[in-house]
Protein backbone atom coordinates (compact mmCIF):
# COMPACT_ATOMS: atom_id res chain seq x y z
CA UNK A 1 0.00 0.00 0.00
CA UNK A 2 1.00 3.59 -0.59
CA UNK A 3 1.23 5.64 2.55
CA UNK A 4 1.93 9.34 2.88
CA UNK A 5 2.39 10.76 6.36
CA UNK A 6 2.57 14.37 7.40
CA UNK A 7 4.13 15.41 4.08
CA UNK A 8 5.39 18.97 3.72
CA UNK A 9 6.82 19.97 0.33
CA UNK A 10 8.00 23.25 -1.16
CA UNK A 11 8.63 24.86 -4.53
CA UNK A 12 11.52 27.20 -3.90
CA UNK A 13 10.61 28.83 -0.60
CA UNK A 14 6.91 28.41 -0.97
CA UNK A 15 5.34 25.54 0.88
CA UNK A 16 2.82 23.75 -1.32
CA UNK A 17 1.68 20.88 0.89
CA UNK A 18 1.22 21.55 4.59
CA UNK A 19 1.49 18.12 6.13
CA UNK A 20 -0.88 15.86 4.25
CA UNK A 21 -1.50 12.22 5.14
CA UNK A 22 -3.24 9.65 2.99
CA UNK A 23 -3.08 6.01 2.03
CA UNK A 24 -4.12 3.86 -0.90
CA UNK A 25 -4.49 0.12 -0.28
CA UNK A 26 -3.58 -2.45 -2.91
CA UNK A 27 -6.49 -2.98 -5.28
CA UNK A 28 -8.30 0.23 -4.31
CA UNK A 29 -9.71 2.91 -6.61
CA UNK A 30 -9.16 6.22 -4.80
CA UNK A 31 -9.88 9.75 -5.99
CA UNK A 32 -8.22 12.99 -4.90
CA UNK A 33 -10.55 15.93 -5.44
CA UNK A 34 -10.13 19.64 -5.17
CA UNK A 35 -10.07 22.95 -7.01
CA UNK A 36 -7.26 24.28 -9.16
CA UNK A 37 -4.12 24.92 -7.13
CA UNK A 38 -5.20 22.81 -4.17
CA UNK A 39 -2.04 20.69 -4.41
CA UNK A 40 -3.40 17.59 -6.13
CA UNK A 41 -0.83 17.45 -8.93
CA UNK A 42 1.88 18.38 -6.45
CA UNK A 43 0.96 15.30 -4.46
CA UNK A 44 1.31 13.06 -7.52
CA UNK A 45 4.60 14.67 -8.56
CA UNK A 46 5.93 14.12 -5.05
CA UNK A 47 5.05 10.44 -5.19
CA UNK A 48 6.79 10.04 -8.57
CA UNK A 49 9.95 11.70 -7.14
CA UNK A 50 10.38 13.95 -10.17
CA UNK A 51 12.90 16.80 -9.91
CA UNK A 52 12.30 20.54 -9.71
CA UNK A 53 11.02 22.53 -11.53
CA UNK A 54 8.45 19.84 -12.39
CA UNK A 55 8.10 18.61 -8.86
CA UNK A 56 8.53 20.06 -5.38
CA UNK A 57 11.20 19.33 -2.79
CA UNK A 58 10.19 17.30 0.25
CA UNK A 59 10.73 19.24 3.47
CA UNK A 60 9.51 16.61 5.90
CA UNK A 61 7.20 13.66 6.19
CA UNK A 62 7.28 10.21 4.62
CA UNK A 63 6.16 8.51 1.42
CA UNK A 64 6.28 4.73 1.54
CA UNK A 65 5.12 2.08 -0.88
CA UNK A 66 4.83 -1.52 0.28
CA UNK A 67 6.98 -0.57 3.23
CA UNK A 68 9.80 0.97 1.14
CA UNK A 69 10.78 4.60 1.57
CA UNK A 70 10.23 6.29 -1.80
CA UNK A 71 11.80 9.64 -0.97
CA UNK A 72 15.41 8.79 -1.94
CA UNK A 73 14.34 6.79 -5.03
CA UNK A 74 15.17 8.12 -8.50
CA UNK A 75 12.11 8.83 -10.66
CA UNK A 76 12.78 6.19 -13.30
CA UNK A 77 13.11 3.59 -10.55
CA UNK A 78 9.79 4.56 -9.00
CA UNK A 79 8.38 3.24 -12.27
CA UNK A 80 10.83 0.49 -13.18
CA UNK A 81 11.47 -0.98 -9.74
CA UNK A 82 8.42 -0.10 -7.66
CA UNK A 83 5.84 -0.41 -10.42
CA UNK A 84 4.10 2.93 -9.94
CA UNK A 85 3.02 4.61 -13.17
CA UNK A 86 1.79 8.14 -13.79
CA UNK A 87 -0.55 9.34 -16.50
CA UNK A 88 0.51 12.97 -16.39
CA UNK A 89 -1.56 16.08 -16.77
CA UNK A 90 -1.76 17.02 -20.44
CA UNK A 91 -0.97 13.38 -21.38
CA UNK A 92 2.61 14.14 -22.49
CA UNK A 93 2.68 11.43 -25.11
CA UNK A 94 5.61 11.41 -27.54
CA UNK A 95 4.25 13.18 -30.60
CA UNK A 96 7.27 12.27 -32.72
CA UNK A 97 6.82 8.54 -32.09
CA UNK A 98 4.11 6.31 -33.47
CA UNK A 99 1.37 4.93 -31.24
CA UNK A 100 3.07 1.55 -31.21
CA UNK A 101 6.44 3.10 -30.40
CA UNK A 102 4.86 5.04 -27.54
CA UNK A 103 3.72 1.75 -26.06
CA UNK A 104 6.95 -0.08 -26.83
CA UNK A 105 9.16 2.54 -25.21
CA UNK A 106 7.18 2.05 -22.00
CA UNK A 107 8.46 -1.53 -21.81
CA UNK A 108 12.09 -0.28 -21.76
CA UNK A 109 12.92 -1.46 -18.26
CA UNK A 110 10.74 -4.57 -18.15
CA UNK A 111 12.27 -7.99 -17.78
CA UNK A 112 9.08 -10.08 -17.84
CA UNK A 113 9.21 -10.48 -21.62
CA UNK A 114 6.60 -13.22 -21.81
CA UNK A 115 3.96 -10.95 -20.33
CA UNK A 116 4.66 -7.97 -22.56
CA UNK A 117 2.84 -9.38 -25.59
CA UNK A 118 -0.22 -10.12 -23.44
CA UNK A 119 -0.14 -6.56 -22.21
CA UNK A 120 -0.12 -5.20 -25.77
CA UNK A 121 -3.20 -7.31 -26.47
CA UNK A 122 -4.89 -6.04 -23.35
CA UNK A 123 -4.20 -2.40 -24.24
CA UNK A 124 -5.48 -2.89 -27.78
CA UNK A 125 -8.61 -4.65 -26.54
CA UNK A 126 -9.29 -1.92 -23.97
CA UNK A 127 -8.66 0.77 -26.60
CA UNK A 128 -9.44 -0.64 -30.06
CA UNK A 129 -8.90 2.84 -31.52
CA UNK A 130 -5.22 2.63 -30.62
CA UNK A 131 -4.92 -0.60 -32.59
CA UNK A 132 -6.40 1.16 -35.62
CA UNK A 133 -3.91 3.98 -35.29
CA UNK A 134 -0.92 1.84 -34.37
CA UNK A 135 1.43 3.28 -36.98
CA UNK A 136 0.28 6.87 -36.77
CA UNK A 137 2.41 9.53 -35.11
CA UNK A 138 1.28 10.42 -31.60
CA UNK A 139 0.72 14.08 -32.43
CA UNK A 140 -1.92 13.19 -35.02
CA UNK A 141 -4.23 11.71 -32.37
CA UNK A 142 -7.26 13.51 -30.95
CA UNK A 143 -7.26 14.53 -27.29
CA UNK A 144 -9.30 11.51 -26.28
CA UNK A 145 -7.05 9.11 -28.18
CA UNK A 146 -4.00 10.72 -26.62
CA UNK A 147 -5.49 10.13 -23.20
CA UNK A 148 -6.07 6.49 -24.10
CA UNK A 149 -2.47 6.22 -25.29
CA UNK A 150 -1.17 7.82 -22.09
CA UNK A 151 -3.16 5.29 -20.06
CA UNK A 152 -2.04 2.41 -22.25
CA UNK A 153 1.55 3.56 -21.87
CA UNK A 154 1.34 3.61 -18.07
CA UNK A 155 -0.06 0.10 -18.20
CA UNK A 156 2.72 -1.07 -20.55
CA UNK A 157 5.28 0.10 -17.99
CA UNK A 158 4.14 -2.91 -16.03
CA UNK A 159 2.77 -0.64 -13.31
CA UNK A 160 0.54 -2.31 -10.76
CA UNK A 161 -0.33 1.07 -9.32
CA UNK A 162 -1.40 3.83 -11.70
CA UNK A 163 -1.71 7.49 -10.77
CA UNK A 164 -3.72 9.72 -13.09
CA UNK A 165 -3.63 13.49 -13.20
CA UNK A 166 -6.90 15.01 -14.45
CA UNK A 167 -7.66 12.35 -17.06
CA UNK A 168 -11.02 13.91 -17.92
CA UNK A 169 -9.59 17.33 -18.74
CA UNK A 170 -10.71 18.63 -22.11
CA UNK A 171 -12.74 15.55 -23.00
CA UNK A 172 -16.38 15.28 -24.04
CA UNK A 173 -18.62 13.86 -21.27
CA UNK A 174 -19.29 10.61 -23.13
CA UNK A 175 -15.59 9.99 -23.64
CA UNK A 176 -14.93 10.71 -19.97
CA UNK A 177 -17.38 7.98 -19.00
CA UNK A 178 -15.68 5.55 -21.37
CA UNK A 179 -12.26 6.29 -19.92
CA UNK A 180 -13.44 5.86 -16.35
CA UNK A 181 -15.10 2.58 -17.33
CA UNK A 182 -11.73 1.39 -18.60
CA UNK A 183 -10.12 2.51 -15.34
CA UNK A 184 -12.73 0.54 -13.45
CA UNK A 185 -12.00 -2.49 -15.59
CA UNK A 186 -8.27 -2.15 -14.98
CA UNK A 187 -8.97 -1.81 -11.28
CA UNK A 188 -11.10 -4.94 -11.24
CA UNK A 189 -8.31 -6.91 -12.92
CA UNK A 190 -5.83 -6.01 -10.21
CA UNK A 191 -4.45 -2.53 -10.88
CA UNK A 192 -4.59 -0.03 -8.04
CA UNK A 193 -5.88 3.37 -9.21
CA UNK A 194 -5.29 6.77 -7.65
CA UNK A 195 -6.90 9.54 -9.66
CA UNK A 196 -6.70 13.29 -9.28
CA UNK A 197 -9.81 15.02 -10.58
CA UNK A 198 -11.53 18.38 -10.65
CA UNK A 199 -14.61 16.68 -11.96
CA UNK A 200 -15.88 15.30 -8.66
CA UNK A 201 -19.03 13.98 -10.27
CA UNK A 202 -17.36 11.38 -12.40
CA UNK A 203 -14.61 10.57 -9.92
CA UNK A 204 -17.06 9.83 -7.10
CA UNK A 205 -19.14 7.67 -9.42
CA UNK A 206 -16.28 5.25 -10.08
CA UNK A 207 -13.95 5.52 -7.08
CA UNK A 208 -14.40 3.58 -3.87
CA UNK A 209 -12.87 6.20 -1.61
CA UNK A 210 -11.87 9.84 -1.97
CA UNK A 211 -9.91 12.68 -0.38
CA UNK A 212 -10.69 16.36 -0.78
CA UNK A 213 -7.85 18.92 -0.85
CA UNK A 214 -7.87 22.65 -0.29
CA UNK A 215 -4.80 24.90 -0.42
CA UNK A 216 -2.28 22.23 0.42
CA UNK A 217 -4.30 20.41 3.05
CA UNK A 218 -6.57 17.41 3.03
CA UNK A 219 -9.85 18.69 4.39
CA UNK A 220 -12.10 15.68 4.03
CA UNK A 221 -11.96 11.98 3.38
CA UNK A 222 -14.39 9.10 3.19
CA UNK A 223 -16.07 6.59 0.97
CA UNK A 224 -17.15 7.92 -2.41
CA UNK A 225 -20.81 7.33 -1.60
CA UNK A 226 -20.49 9.24 1.65
CA UNK A 227 -18.78 12.21 0.01
CA UNK A 228 -21.22 12.27 -2.88
CA UNK A 229 -24.00 12.91 -0.37
CA UNK A 230 -22.08 15.37 1.77
CA UNK A 231 -23.73 18.82 1.70
CA UNK A 232 -20.46 20.79 1.55
CA UNK A 233 -19.08 18.68 -1.29
CA UNK A 234 -22.31 18.98 -3.20
CA UNK A 235 -22.20 22.75 -2.89
CA UNK A 236 -18.52 23.18 -3.65
CA UNK A 237 -17.81 20.54 -6.28
CA UNK A 238 -20.97 18.96 -7.58
CA UNK A 239 -22.98 22.11 -8.25
CA UNK B 1 40.53 29.85 -37.39
CA UNK B 2 40.61 31.48 -40.82
CA UNK B 3 44.16 30.16 -41.02
CA UNK B 4 42.96 26.64 -40.64
CA UNK B 5 40.48 27.13 -43.41
CA UNK B 6 43.30 28.06 -45.68
CA UNK B 7 45.23 25.07 -44.54
CA UNK B 8 42.53 22.63 -45.55
CA UNK B 9 41.99 24.44 -48.68
CA UNK B 10 45.58 23.77 -49.60
CA UNK B 11 45.38 20.19 -48.53
CA UNK B 12 42.36 19.78 -50.61
CA UNK B 13 44.08 21.16 -53.68
CA UNK B 14 47.12 19.01 -53.00
CA UNK B 15 44.91 16.06 -53.55
CA UNK B 16 45.97 16.65 -57.12
CA UNK B 17 42.59 15.81 -58.47
CA UNK B 18 41.33 19.30 -58.92
CA UNK B 19 43.44 22.06 -60.29
CA UNK B 20 41.82 25.40 -60.32
CA UNK B 21 42.75 27.51 -63.28
CA UNK B 22 42.59 25.30 -66.29
CA UNK B 23 39.29 23.63 -65.65
CA UNK B 24 37.56 21.89 -68.43
CA UNK B 25 34.00 21.15 -67.60
CA UNK B 26 33.91 17.84 -69.26
CA UNK B 27 31.78 14.91 -68.24
CA UNK B 28 34.86 13.28 -66.74
CA UNK B 29 35.51 16.35 -64.66
CA UNK B 30 31.94 16.20 -63.48
CA UNK B 31 32.20 12.61 -62.31
CA UNK B 32 35.65 13.17 -60.90
CA UNK B 33 34.30 16.00 -58.79
CA UNK B 34 31.27 13.95 -57.91
CA UNK B 35 33.48 11.34 -56.25
CA UNK B 36 35.58 13.99 -54.56
CA UNK B 37 32.45 15.65 -53.27
CA UNK B 38 31.16 12.36 -51.91
CA UNK B 39 34.38 11.87 -49.99
CA UNK B 40 34.56 15.45 -48.75
CA UNK B 41 30.89 15.36 -47.80
CA UNK B 42 31.46 12.07 -45.95
CA UNK B 43 33.76 13.78 -43.46
CA UNK B 44 31.21 16.51 -42.83
CA UNK B 45 28.40 13.97 -42.57
CA UNK B 46 30.20 11.79 -40.04
CA UNK B 47 30.97 14.77 -37.81
CA UNK B 48 27.55 16.34 -38.33
CA UNK B 49 25.95 13.10 -37.10
CA UNK B 50 27.61 13.62 -33.72
CA UNK B 51 26.30 17.18 -33.44
CA UNK B 52 22.83 16.12 -34.38
CA UNK B 53 22.69 13.10 -32.05
CA UNK B 54 23.64 15.15 -29.01
CA UNK B 55 21.36 18.00 -30.02
CA UNK B 56 18.49 15.59 -30.56
CA UNK B 57 18.82 14.28 -27.03
CA UNK B 58 19.94 17.26 -24.96
CA UNK B 59 19.06 20.24 -27.17
CA UNK B 60 22.71 21.08 -26.59
CA UNK B 61 25.01 22.29 -29.34
CA UNK B 62 28.10 20.38 -28.38
CA UNK B 63 30.73 22.79 -29.63
CA UNK B 64 33.48 20.53 -28.33
CA UNK B 65 32.56 17.97 -30.97
CA UNK B 66 34.90 19.30 -33.69
CA UNK B 67 37.75 18.95 -31.23
CA UNK B 68 36.66 15.42 -30.37
CA UNK B 69 37.28 14.75 -34.06
CA UNK B 70 40.79 16.16 -33.59
CA UNK B 71 41.33 14.09 -30.44
CA UNK B 72 40.19 11.02 -32.36
CA UNK B 73 42.72 11.68 -35.11
CA UNK B 74 45.52 12.07 -32.55
CA UNK B 75 44.57 8.98 -30.58
CA UNK B 76 44.48 7.12 -33.87
CA UNK B 77 47.94 8.47 -34.69
CA UNK B 78 49.37 7.20 -31.40
CA UNK B 79 47.69 3.81 -31.65
CA UNK B 80 48.88 3.34 -35.21
CA UNK B 81 52.43 4.40 -34.28
CA UNK B 82 52.31 2.01 -31.36
CA UNK B 83 51.38 -0.91 -33.60
CA UNK B 84 54.05 0.11 -36.08
CA UNK B 85 56.63 -0.16 -33.33
CA UNK B 86 57.53 3.51 -32.99
CA UNK B 87 57.55 3.41 -29.18
CA UNK B 88 60.26 0.93 -28.29
CA UNK B 89 57.62 -1.72 -28.25
CA UNK B 90 57.53 -4.33 -30.92
CA UNK B 91 54.83 -6.84 -31.48
CA UNK B 92 56.22 -10.37 -31.58
CA UNK B 93 54.64 -10.79 -34.98
CA UNK B 94 54.24 -8.50 -37.93
CA UNK B 95 50.79 -7.20 -38.76
CA UNK B 96 49.83 -6.00 -42.18
CA UNK B 97 48.89 -2.35 -42.61
CA UNK B 98 45.25 -3.20 -43.18
CA UNK B 99 45.03 -5.18 -39.96
CA UNK B 100 46.69 -2.36 -38.03
CA UNK B 101 44.21 0.03 -39.59
CA UNK B 102 41.26 -2.01 -38.38
CA UNK B 103 42.68 -2.31 -34.85
CA UNK B 104 43.50 1.39 -34.83
CA UNK B 105 39.96 2.28 -35.83
CA UNK B 106 38.37 0.07 -33.18
CA UNK B 107 40.65 1.06 -30.30
CA UNK B 108 40.49 4.73 -31.23
CA UNK B 109 36.70 4.70 -31.36
CA UNK B 110 36.55 3.14 -27.90
CA UNK B 111 39.06 5.55 -26.37
CA UNK B 112 37.53 8.62 -27.99
CA UNK B 113 34.09 7.55 -26.82
CA UNK B 114 35.65 7.58 -23.35
CA UNK B 115 36.79 11.16 -23.89
CA UNK B 116 33.31 12.20 -25.00
CA UNK B 117 31.66 10.49 -22.05
CA UNK B 118 34.19 12.07 -19.67
CA UNK B 119 33.35 15.54 -20.98
CA UNK B 120 29.67 14.81 -20.48
CA UNK B 121 30.37 13.55 -16.97
CA UNK B 122 32.58 16.38 -15.73
CA UNK B 123 31.23 19.32 -17.71
CA UNK B 124 27.65 18.90 -18.89
CA UNK B 125 26.06 16.62 -16.33
CA UNK B 126 26.76 18.79 -13.26
CA UNK B 127 25.17 21.75 -15.07
CA UNK B 128 22.18 19.66 -16.07
CA UNK B 129 21.67 18.44 -12.51
CA UNK B 130 21.71 22.01 -11.27
CA UNK B 131 19.16 23.00 -13.88
CA UNK B 132 21.48 25.51 -15.60
CA UNK B 133 20.13 27.35 -18.64
CA UNK B 134 21.09 26.23 -22.11
CA UNK B 135 23.33 29.23 -22.71
CA UNK B 136 25.65 28.17 -19.89
CA UNK B 137 25.90 24.64 -21.21
CA UNK B 138 26.73 25.85 -24.73
CA UNK B 139 29.45 28.13 -23.36
CA UNK B 140 30.78 25.21 -21.35
CA UNK B 141 30.91 23.16 -24.55
CA UNK B 142 32.85 25.91 -26.32
CA UNK B 143 35.30 26.03 -23.44
CA UNK B 144 35.72 22.26 -23.44
CA UNK B 145 36.67 22.50 -27.12
CA UNK B 146 39.23 25.21 -26.38
CA UNK B 147 40.66 23.16 -23.51
CA UNK B 148 41.08 20.17 -25.82
CA UNK B 149 42.78 22.27 -28.50
CA UNK B 150 45.10 24.08 -26.15
CA UNK B 151 45.68 21.01 -24.02
CA UNK B 152 46.91 19.27 -27.12
CA UNK B 153 49.09 22.28 -27.95
CA UNK B 154 50.59 22.24 -24.47
CA UNK B 155 51.22 18.50 -24.45
CA UNK B 156 52.41 17.90 -27.97
CA UNK B 157 53.50 21.30 -29.19
CA UNK B 158 52.53 23.13 -32.34
CA UNK B 159 54.43 20.93 -34.75
CA UNK B 160 52.35 18.94 -37.14
CA UNK B 161 52.36 15.20 -37.16
CA UNK B 162 52.04 13.03 -40.17
CA UNK B 163 49.73 10.03 -40.07
CA UNK B 164 51.45 6.82 -41.21
CA UNK B 165 50.29 5.15 -44.42
CA UNK B 166 48.54 2.08 -43.09
CA UNK B 167 46.55 1.24 -46.16
CA UNK B 168 48.42 0.81 -49.36
CA UNK B 169 46.98 3.29 -51.79
CA UNK B 170 45.66 1.84 -55.01
CA UNK B 171 44.57 4.13 -57.79
CA UNK B 172 41.93 3.05 -60.23
CA UNK B 173 40.83 4.73 -63.41
CA UNK B 174 37.49 4.04 -64.99
CA UNK B 175 36.46 6.00 -68.05
CA UNK B 176 38.84 8.86 -67.29
CA UNK B 177 37.70 9.13 -63.65
CA UNK B 178 40.45 8.47 -61.13
CA UNK B 179 39.80 7.30 -57.60
CA UNK B 180 41.64 5.61 -54.77
CA UNK B 181 40.65 2.72 -52.55
CA UNK B 182 40.75 5.16 -49.63
CA UNK B 183 38.13 7.35 -51.24
CA UNK B 184 35.86 4.36 -51.72
CA UNK B 185 36.51 3.28 -48.13
CA UNK B 186 35.49 6.69 -46.79
CA UNK B 187 32.30 6.88 -48.83
CA UNK B 188 31.17 3.31 -48.16
CA UNK B 189 31.92 3.61 -44.43
CA UNK B 190 29.85 6.76 -44.18
CA UNK B 191 26.88 5.17 -45.90
CA UNK B 192 27.11 2.10 -43.64
CA UNK B 193 27.31 4.30 -40.55
CA UNK B 194 24.21 6.15 -41.68
CA UNK B 195 22.24 2.93 -42.18
CA UNK B 196 23.47 1.61 -38.83
CA UNK B 197 22.39 4.75 -36.98
CA UNK B 198 19.02 4.86 -38.69
CA UNK B 199 18.44 1.26 -37.61
CA UNK B 200 19.40 2.03 -34.01
CA UNK B 201 17.23 5.09 -33.78
CA UNK B 202 14.21 3.58 -35.56
CA UNK B 203 14.22 0.01 -34.30
CA UNK B 204 15.76 -0.24 -30.84
CA UNK B 205 14.25 0.84 -27.55
CA UNK B 206 17.26 2.96 -26.65
CA UNK B 207 16.95 4.63 -30.06
CA UNK B 208 13.29 5.36 -29.39
CA UNK B 209 14.27 6.75 -26.02
CA UNK B 210 16.77 9.05 -27.78
CA UNK B 211 14.01 10.39 -30.00
CA UNK B 212 11.53 10.62 -27.14
CA UNK B 213 13.90 12.61 -24.92
CA UNK B 214 14.01 15.46 -27.41
CA UNK B 215 10.23 15.62 -27.29
CA UNK B 216 9.59 15.34 -23.57
CA UNK B 217 12.35 14.58 -21.13
CA UNK B 218 10.14 14.22 -18.07
CA UNK B 219 7.77 11.81 -19.78
CA UNK B 220 10.80 9.63 -20.60
CA UNK B 221 11.53 9.30 -16.89
CA UNK B 222 7.90 8.31 -16.37
CA UNK B 223 8.49 5.37 -18.73
CA UNK B 224 11.07 4.02 -16.29
CA UNK B 225 13.95 4.99 -18.55
CA UNK B 226 17.21 6.15 -16.92
CA UNK B 227 17.97 9.46 -18.67
CA UNK B 228 21.66 9.44 -17.86
CA UNK B 229 22.25 6.09 -19.52
CA UNK B 230 20.56 7.23 -22.71
CA UNK B 231 22.63 10.41 -22.67
CA UNK B 232 25.89 8.51 -22.14
CA UNK B 233 24.94 6.16 -24.97
CA UNK B 234 24.41 9.18 -27.22
CA UNK B 235 27.83 10.59 -26.39
CA UNK B 236 29.42 7.18 -27.03
CA UNK B 237 27.83 7.06 -30.48
CA UNK B 238 28.69 10.65 -31.38
CA UNK B 239 32.27 10.58 -30.12
CA UNK B 240 33.15 7.24 -31.65
CA UNK B 241 31.84 8.46 -35.01
CA UNK B 242 33.96 11.60 -34.69
CA UNK B 243 36.95 9.33 -34.04
CA UNK B 244 36.10 7.30 -37.13
CA UNK B 245 35.88 10.52 -39.15
CA UNK B 246 39.21 11.66 -37.68
CA UNK B 247 41.05 8.50 -38.72
CA UNK B 248 39.49 8.43 -42.16
CA UNK B 249 40.36 12.10 -42.59
CA UNK B 250 44.03 11.69 -41.71
CA UNK B 251 44.19 8.56 -43.82
CA UNK B 252 43.13 10.67 -46.78
CA UNK B 253 44.97 13.88 -45.75
CA UNK B 254 47.69 12.71 -43.39
CA UNK B 255 48.44 15.91 -41.47
CA UNK B 256 47.54 16.35 -37.79
CA UNK B 257 47.60 19.63 -35.91
CA UNK B 258 45.78 20.83 -32.78
CA UNK B 259 43.34 23.11 -34.61
CA UNK B 260 42.37 20.64 -37.30
CA UNK B 261 38.95 20.10 -35.71
CA UNK B 262 37.95 23.72 -35.38
CA UNK B 263 37.01 24.73 -38.90
CA UNK B 264 35.85 21.30 -39.99
CA UNK B 265 33.77 21.14 -36.81
CA UNK B 266 32.10 24.48 -37.46
CA UNK B 267 31.32 23.51 -41.01
CA UNK B 268 29.93 20.13 -39.99
CA UNK B 269 27.77 21.90 -37.42
CA UNK B 270 26.45 24.19 -40.13
CA UNK B 271 25.81 21.14 -42.30
CA UNK B 272 23.81 19.57 -39.46
CA UNK B 273 21.70 22.72 -39.10
CA UNK B 274 21.10 23.01 -42.84
CA UNK B 275 19.98 19.39 -42.90
CA UNK B 276 17.72 19.93 -39.90
CA UNK B 277 19.45 19.52 -36.56
CA UNK B 278 18.25 16.62 -34.48
CA UNK B 279 17.52 14.57 -37.59
CA UNK B 280 19.99 11.88 -38.60
CA UNK B 281 19.02 12.07 -42.26
CA UNK B 282 19.51 15.80 -41.99
CA UNK B 283 23.12 15.51 -40.82
CA UNK B 284 23.85 13.03 -43.55
CA UNK B 285 22.28 15.04 -46.35
CA UNK B 286 23.55 18.36 -44.97
CA UNK B 287 27.10 17.01 -44.87
CA UNK B 288 26.92 15.92 -48.46
CA UNK B 289 25.31 19.15 -49.61
CA UNK B 290 28.17 21.12 -48.07
CA UNK B 291 30.70 18.72 -49.60
CA UNK B 292 29.16 19.06 -53.03
CA UNK B 293 28.88 22.83 -52.90
CA UNK B 294 32.48 23.24 -51.79
CA UNK B 295 33.92 20.90 -54.39
CA UNK B 296 31.90 22.18 -57.32
CA UNK B 297 32.40 25.82 -56.39
CA UNK B 298 36.13 25.23 -56.24
CA UNK B 299 36.00 23.47 -59.59
CA UNK B 300 34.28 26.32 -61.36
CA UNK B 301 35.36 29.48 -59.55
CA UNK B 302 38.72 30.57 -58.21
CA UNK B 303 39.08 28.55 -55.05
CA UNK B 304 39.47 31.61 -52.85
CA UNK B 305 35.75 32.14 -53.42
CA UNK B 306 34.88 28.68 -52.20
CA UNK B 307 33.72 29.44 -48.66
CA UNK B 308 32.07 32.69 -49.67
CA UNK B 309 29.90 31.08 -52.29
CA UNK B 310 29.33 27.90 -50.29
CA UNK B 311 28.04 29.74 -47.26
CA UNK B 312 25.98 32.16 -49.33
CA UNK B 313 24.18 29.14 -50.77
CA UNK B 314 23.67 27.65 -47.31
CA UNK B 315 22.33 30.97 -46.04
CA UNK B 316 19.88 30.98 -48.87
CA UNK B 317 18.81 27.39 -48.09
CA UNK B 318 18.24 28.30 -44.46
CA UNK B 319 16.26 31.43 -45.25
CA UNK B 320 14.02 29.32 -47.48
CA UNK B 321 13.60 26.65 -44.79
CA UNK B 322 14.78 27.88 -41.41
CA UNK B 323 14.24 24.51 -39.73
CA UNK B 324 16.66 22.85 -42.15
CA UNK B 325 15.80 20.39 -44.86
CA UNK B 326 14.41 17.60 -42.67
CA UNK B 327 13.71 19.64 -39.56
CA UNK B 328 10.18 20.10 -38.31
CA UNK B 329 9.27 23.21 -36.40
CA UNK B 330 7.97 22.11 -33.05
CA UNK B 331 6.22 24.09 -30.43
CA UNK B 332 8.45 24.80 -27.47
CA UNK B 333 7.42 22.54 -24.63
CA UNK B 334 6.85 24.16 -21.29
Amino acid sequence: MLKIENLHVRYGNIEALHGISLYVDDGEFVALLGANGAGKSTTLMSIMRLFPPEAPIVKSGTITYKGNDLIPVQPHLVVAKHGIGLVPEGRRIFGNLTVYENLKIATYARKDFNRISNDYEKVFSLFPKLADRKNQRGDTLSGGEQQMLAMGRAFMCGAKFILLDEPSMGLAPLLMQDLFKVLKELNETGTTIFVVEQNAHIALKYAGRAYVMETGNIVMEGSAAELAHNEEIRKAYLG
Amino acid sequence: MPGTAFHYHKLFLNDGLITSGAYKLTLEMFFQNFLNALQWGSFYALIALGYTLVYGVLLLINFAHGDIFMVGAYIGFFIASFFLGSYAFHLPFALSGNVIFVFTVIITMVLTAGVGVTIERVAYRPLRKKGAGRLYVVITALMCGLVLENGNLALLGASRKSFPDLIEKSIYTIGGVTFTNIKILVIVTTILVFLFLEAIVRKTKIGMAMRAISYDRVAVLLMGIPLDIVIVFTFILGSSLAALAGILFVTAYPVLEPYMGAMVGWKAFIAAVVGGIGEIRGAFVGGFILGFIEIYVAAVFPSTLRDLIAFAILLLLLSLKPTGIFGIARAQKI
